[in-house]
């Protein structure tokens, strides 16, 4: 037992001493696993072994780790290693030997050096004193050096480097053979003498540094002479000039620098003709309507987003690189907490113009302006109407600009600090000065504002202007918190737009309602809209759900609800112009109509105001359908029933009145009028959207007024509605009521002749409309496809490994697979360590019992030779 | 003696509180004249304070008068049986005590007749304590009655205060509830129930009868809520809570039989119902009549003539009607000519717009659950409910669409109202008669849903969706009615609100420049911004 593990361990030194190749060529060491099939292209990493080398590997290893502990079995004291990092792998021998060394110095300094005051310890680098570097250094920086050796040299090198070892030596060893023979000198005086010469050639250089100072000097002063002879210009003064080239040198820089920053030249797009441009957004208004119509129908598909968010008004001018004018580019007029702020820079501007003429300046900016207001609006020129008041809009401003660029030009004519000047005096006028000014000049509203962190922010902001300043208020808001100028933009006009909306339901709730602001504020709120879609829907929903959860709670309460106030009635009309009411579905749109119908249904008509709210929110119904031309029963309900509260005999009726109409009772009357010939003095007027909140009538002929004017109204909506629902396949019974109405209880003769086209426009389209009734089918089902019989073809990726498996069994197969091998496997490592140790066991043993019977044997030796002297002894003496 | 000169101490103070103040503790009053019969003329004190027009003071004094007399009868101090003339009484030859009874029970009576006069006080708190009082006297003269009880067949309970209380409560002017509300507690004990229902059967009897059935609405209002806040036990275990507990023959009493009970609600309702109500009266006793009225009377199908009669005034009545009538057809087998007709006449447009509608179409749904109704009366039905559907808001719409399916569902013979692929010619006229009152002679099988077709355009997107489900074969699985009946206008909108935003929400392209603008122009053409 004993023999093989010593053979092992003989053939182990041996294989040692061989390198891999050699055991690898050795044929005796290499097992073969023989493969069964021979797959081409197949490589395999266990082909060849090499068992030999395995396992001396594994003894080894053992020995180190298996045996130590099993020697270390058992024993209580150990030896530990407390030497700095030494168990620390993650450091780097060298850092050790740095930590240990400055521990050791620190120790050996904390003892002795306790107190050793004068004695330092001096620094050296590569063997030579640091302060002596220092001083060498200053020798570096003299022009001497460069013009005795030359800039490399051997010494300089050294001096900086710490290199030129070689070069060096070579020195020393001759300063050595030098040196030899003054050996007598004591080491005092060598200094001294070493002193002595630094110092001598401290001199000598300081003295040739001087002149050649003076040299420099000299000559600068002859070219500058000559210079004087080349260049016309008068130089500055001597102590001016370093100055300067210290500043031409930076300037210099700063021209290299922005030239190798500055964006390298890019191809833009093509100038487009007006042409192309108009074409252009037709393409582009036609697929809008195409989108339109498709969100109509109600089919979900997956759209481009990017096309939708990217509408934006693009100029004749506009290059398409993304580039906004803002506030720095354009030259802007500015008050800060009410006083004049004009910048230094739009003052060397003008300086520069100042040249042209003033009018042409002002135009620029103006056409900036215009601009900027058309990128931010958005605006898209459709049709003839809008785009004269586009016109209007912009001919107002550019009256503005140009007074103020007026203004401006005739500032910059003046001397130059003038401006100055003239600001300071107005930054001392008191406000209410300002604010006369303010109202005297449009010129004068300031160009820049801070955009409001709060309603009463808003508010106050708004206050006192009028309704073209409060846009112009708003819109310049807008411009200056664009979100593209800083991050927190978009959250201040996000709120900005909620705050406006409040802004618009005060102005509407006010007495009287202040409709005109409201109206010039609605381009600002269509942009904000544009720009954050999310907002709006968010604000509007709020507005819509919170005045319906109010409506349900007083329906609960007391089983009807009064009609919408004014403000309601507006944020309805601002969401049909904000959000596209043809939607099938839309998050506020779809809420916005069925509040409509809620109040429609819902809520009794009681009064001619009440008479009137309702028609406005017809008129409102009759929008929100007017492109998608859906049925809305509850919109016809109510134009009957506005319609029977205008007949006369209320007698038996031909059709039923839905509520909150009754067919008799109380305010069923409210507009029959109260004297016929009241038709002779009428004429068609717009009625004013305040009646809506307060109507007040003083006498009864402007009552019958109202009252016809109420009834050409819902005639007109009827006539719609009627157009509208012309396709629908139950046409006549929906408006047979209309019909038996209008023509036994409204006849044309109690009309005024105005409505006498109105009347008989319906009659004829209502007895007009012949829908044919086809039965109803179902739609034909698509066929069903024969079921394909070609073969299903399924690319297999492994080989080899079973399939038909889902992937969780086949990680589960994969994970036991490995279970079992990594079981095997440590049973086998398991049963190799105990093998091991019984070996070694063994050996042991064996190394034990061999000592005893040699140290038997020797005492046996040692007494038998004992005792055969003895024999010996005993024997001689016998003899 | 320490007690007793405590007494005296004290009956000294309030003596010199009385003399003070000139004002009388009540309740010293009472302690006093308990004590000894000397104080006994101070119960004129007494009733002179119950007169008072302060509403603390009388509280005050109508507790006192509880206790004084509530101890009285517990003593027996009171003359029982019946009662001479007080000044007979004091001619007579009694005892003294016997004089003293005689005048206390004088005493009683006059207080009892003061409290009921509290009844009618402007301040609710009076009353309530008023009603309290008069409680505790019947508690304690039920449990010590005043006369002989041998021949009483209603043992001794007392009837009279009760009736008496009652007649008050329900006055002709003015409006009880709250009082009402607050002696529904006292209805929790079973003999007092049963005495109340005999009392307000007498009651509305006079007065109905004083007025020649003409309605009057706050007595019968007061009647409604008294008759409403009844709650009958529904077996006679539940018969357990007395106010009053018989010595003897407990069992035997009528006040514990839950028969004598229901006989006793029900000729109550129906001597109630006998007379014309106000409609709006008329409502509130359809709501309630099938849940609290039919399940308690012990002839349910005494109330036939009543709903039947209801049931042919029309419109939400009629409505009600319905559910009292469903309950006698369906469990105690009444026979209605012509109610289907009738239901089928109920249909029309206020039908959507009433507050009854998720009940009405509840009851529509089970009516028409029967698979054995003919097809023509089916359809009758779908092709009416769907004209109506034209006129009716989106959430009845929501309703009425899959109500129709599902009668198309259960008679699949009415499929040819939405797949009818056998006639070619297109028809000019809708041949439905909405105008007919026979559904029978409508014609609603030789037409079409038409109406349904319309609703596919409506403008809410729910209901289109819902309408069109009628393009494709209906799937056979019915749709549960029940779950869409609650739905209101602002859930439906909530849908919409508070659904998960799309990424991008759409946004009108057609830039808004004035306020009136957009849309067709409608709103511009007929108003302006301004008067000017």
């Amino acid at each position: 037992m004993g023999k093989p593990p010593k053979k092992r361990n003989l053939a182990d030194k041996v294989r040692k001493a061989k390198t891999v190749t050699e055991i690898k060529n050795n044929p005796f060491e290499v097992k073969i696993n023989r493969k069964k099939f021979d797959v081409l292209g197949r490589k395999t990493k266990h082909d060849v072994g090499l068992p030999g080398v395995s396992r001396s590997k594994a003894i080894t290893k053992r020995k180190e780790t298996l045996l130590k502990e099993y020697r270390q079995k058992n024993k209580t004291s150990k030896i530990i290693d407390r030497r700095l990092g030494e168990y620390d792998s993650k450091m780097a021998p060298e850092d050790k030997i740095l930590q240990r060394f400055a521990m050791e110095r620190q120790r050996s300094h904390d003892k002795k050096d306790m107190y050793n005051l004068n004695e330092e310890e001096e620094l050296t680098h590569y063997g030579q004193s640091l302060a002596e570097i220092e001083q060498l250094n200053d020798a570096v920086g003299s022009d001497d050096e460069t013009e005795e050796k030359g800039l490399l040299s051997a010494e300089l090198t050294a001096s900086h480097f710490g290199g030129g070892g070689l070069l060096r030596k070579k020195t020393s060893g001759e300063q050595k053979d030098e040196d030899g023979g003054q050996r007598a000198k004591s080491r005092q005086e060598l200094i001294e003498e070493l002193i002595q010469k630094s110092k001598q050639e401290k001199r000598e250089r300081q003295v040739q540094k001087e002149e050649a100072q003076e040299l420099t000097e000299k000559l600068d002063q002859e070219w500058k002479s000559i210079q004087a002879l080349m260049v016309k210009k008068t130089s500055t003064g001597d102590q001016a000039d370093k100055p300067q080239d210290k500043q031409k040198l930076e300037e210099y820089d700063m021209m290299v620098r922005e030239l190798g920053f500055e964006m390298k030249a890019q191809p833009s797009e093509k100038m487009k003709t007006p042409e192309e441009i108009a074409r252009e957004e037709r393409e582009k208004l036609q697929k809008l309507e195409a989108e339109r119509l498709r969100r109509m129908m109600g089919e979900e598909e997956v759209r481009d987003v990017a096309q939708r968010q990217s509408q934006t008004h693009m100029s004749a001018d506009d290059l398409n690189d993304g580039f906004i004018l803002d506030k720095n580019d354009q030259q802007t007029l500015s008050y800060d907490d009410g006083k004049w702020n004009i910048t230094g820079a739009s003052e060397e501007e003008e300086e520069d113009d100042g040249d042209e003429e003033p009018g042409d300046s002002g135009e620029e900016a103006q056409s900036d302006a215009e601009e900027d207001e058309e990128e931010v609006d958005a605006e898209e020129e459709e049709e003839g109407e809008e785009e004269q008041e586009d016109e209007d809009i912009s001919d107002d401003e550019e009256e503005r600009e140009d007074g103020h660029s007026d203004l401006e030009s005739e500032q910059s004519d003046a001397e130059d600090e003038a401006p100055q000047e003239e600001a300071k005096p107005k930054k001392i006028l008191s406000k209410e000065e300002l604010k006369a000014q303010q109202d005297a000049a449009k010129a004068e509203l300031p160009y820049t504002f801070a955009a409001p962190e709060s309603y009463n922010d808003l508010k106050d902001l708004l206050r006192g202007h009028t309704s073209e300043n409060q846009r112009l208020i708003v819109a310049r808001t807008q411009k200056c918190n664009h979100p593209s100028l800083a991050a927190g933009n978009k959250l201040k006009l996000q709120k900005l737009f909620g705050f406006l909306l409040d802004y618009i339901g005060d102005l509407a709730t006010k007495t009287p309602p202040d409709l005109a602001t409201a109206d010039k504020l609605i381009p600002e709120l269509y942009g904000l809209c544009q720009m954050f879609p999310d907002t709006a829907c968010k604000s509007l929903q709020r507005i819509l759900g919170d005045a319906a959860h109010g409506m349900e709670e007083v329906l609960e309460d007391k089983g009807y609800a009064p009609l919408p106030t004014l403000d309601m009635l507006i944020y309805l009309k601002l969401t049909a112009q904000f959000f596209p009411t043809s939607d099938f579905r839309h998050p506020v749109t779809t809420p916005a109509l069925l509040y409509i119908s809620q109040a429609l249904t819902k809520c009794p008509v009681r009064s001619l105001q009440d008479v009137t709210v309702g028609l406005v929110l017809g008129c409102l119904a009759v929008e929100y359908i007017s492109f998608s031309k859906r049925f809305l029963p509850e919109l016809v309900n109510f134009l009957l029933g506005i319609l029977h509260v205008a007949v006369k005999d209320k007698k038996s009726l031909g059709y039923n009145v839905v509520p909150p109409f009754r067919g008799i009772g109380k305010h069923c009357d409210l507009l029959v009028l109260s004297d016929p010939a009241a038709c002779n003095s009428w004429s068609k007027r717009a009625m004013p959207l305040s009646a809506v909140q307060h109507l007040e009538l003083s006498s009864e002929v402007d009552k019958d007024h109202h009252r016809l004017s109420c009834l050409s109204t819902c005639l007109d909506l009827v006539k719609r509605c009627s157009l509208f629902y012309k396709d629908l396949p139950s046409y006549a019974d929906i408006f047979r009521p209309f019909k038996t109405l209008l023509s036994n209880h409204l006849p044309v003769q109690m009309l005024p002749e105005v409505l006498h086209a109105l009347h008989s426009d319906i009659l004829e389209a209502i007895s007009s409309a012949t829908v044919t009734r086809a039965p109803l089918v179902f739609e034909k089902k698509k066929p069903i496809p024969l079921k394909l019989l070609t073969p299903k073809i399924v690319e297999i990726l492994d080989y080899g490994k079973k399939r038909g498996s889902t992937r969780e069994e086949k990680e589960r197969e994969r994970l036991k697979h490995k279970y079992k091998k990594e079981f095997k496997g440590a049973l086998r490592e398991i049963r190799k360590d105990s093998r091991f140790l019984a070996r070694e066991k063994l050996n042991d043993v064996m190394t034990k019992d061999s000592e005893r019977k040699r140290k038997v044997k020797e005492l046996l030796g040692s007494l038998a030779s004992q005792e055969g002297d003895w024999k010996a002894l005993k024997r001689k003496k016998r003899k | 003696m320490a007690p007793a000169k405590k007494r005296n101490v004290s009956s000294e103070i309030v003596d010199r509180k009385c003399v003070k103040n000139n004002k009388m503790d009540p309740d010293s009053v009472v302690k006093e004249i308990l004590e000894s019969k000397k104080h006994a003329n101070d119960v004129f004190d007494l009733l002179e304070m119950l007169q008072s027009h302060k509403e603390k003071q009388a509280i005050n004094a109508i507790n006192a008068c509880s206790k004084l007399f509530c101890t009285l009868l517990e003593r027996k101090d009171l003359h029982c049986g019946t009662l001479p003339d007080e000044e007979e009484a004091l001619r007579g030859e009694y005892t003294a005590q016997q004089k003293y009874e005689i005048f206390m029970c004088h005493r009683y009576n006059s207080c009892k007749e003061i409290i009921f006069e509290h009844l009618d006080h402007e301040e609710h708190s009076v009353k309530e304590s008023a009603l309290c009082c008069l409680m505790r006297f019947a508690e304690s003269e039920g449990q010590h009655p005043l006369e002989d009880l041998d021949w009483s067949e209603h043992y001794s309970f007392p009837k009279e205060l009760i009736q008496l209380l009652v007649g008050r409560l329900l006055s002709q002017t003015t409006d009880n509830a709250l009082l009402l509300s607050r002696f529904q507690e006292y209805l929790e004990m079973g003999d007092v129930r049963f005495y109340v229902m005999g009392a307000i059967r007498d009651s509305v009897t006079k007065v109905m009868m004083r007025n020649k059935g003409m309605p009057l609405p706050v007595y019968q209002n007061n009647v409604f809520s008294l008759m409403s806040n009844i709650s009958m036990p529904s077996n006679e275990s539940e018969l357990c809570t007395f106010m009053i507990t018989q010595e003897t023959k407990h069992e035997d009493w009528k006040a514990t039989k839950l028969n004598e009970h229901r006989r006793a609600f029900e000729k109550m309702w129906l001597c109630f119902l006998k007379y014309k109500l106000p409609p709006s009266m008329y409502k509130r006793v359809l709501v309630i009549m099938h849940d609290s009225i039919l399940p308690h009377m012990s002839k349910p199908t005494l109330m036939i003539d009543f709903l039947t009669a209801a049931y042919d005034v029309g419109g939400a009545i009629s409505l009600l009607a319905l559910n009292g009538l469903f309950v006698l057809i369906h469990q105690h087998n009444l026979d209605y000519p012509d109610f289907y007709k009738k239901l089928y006449n109920l249909l029309e447009p206020s039908v959507f717009h009433v507050k009854y509608r998720a009940r009405f179409f509840h009851l529509a749904n089970v009516f028409l659950s029967s698979s054995h109704l003919p097809v023509y009366l089916v359809v009758a039905f779908a092709k009416r409910l769907a004209r109506l559907a034209l006129t009716a808001p989106p959430t009845a719409l929501l309703i009425v669409l899959p109500f129709i399916y599902n009668l198309i569902r259960r008679h699949p013979s009415c499929r040819v109202l939405i797949h009818r692929p056998t006639s070619q010619d297109d028809l000019v006229e809708d041949p439905y008669k909405m105008d007919e009152e026979d559904p029978a002679k409508s014609c609603a099988l030789e037409s079409s849903l038409w109406e349904i077709k319309t609703l596919q355009e409506h403008y809410h997107p729910e209901v289109s969706k819902t309408a069109k489900l009628i393009n494709t074969p209906l799937p056979q699985q019915e749709d549960d009615i029940d779950e869409l009946l609650e739905i209101t206008a602002f859930e439906l909108m909530e849908r919409d609100l508070k659904a998960p935003s799309a990424k991008t929400i759409p946004l009108e392209f057609e830039t808004a420049t004035q306020l009136l603008k957009g849309g067709g122009d409608v709103l511009q053409e007929h108003f302006c911004l301004d008067l000017l």
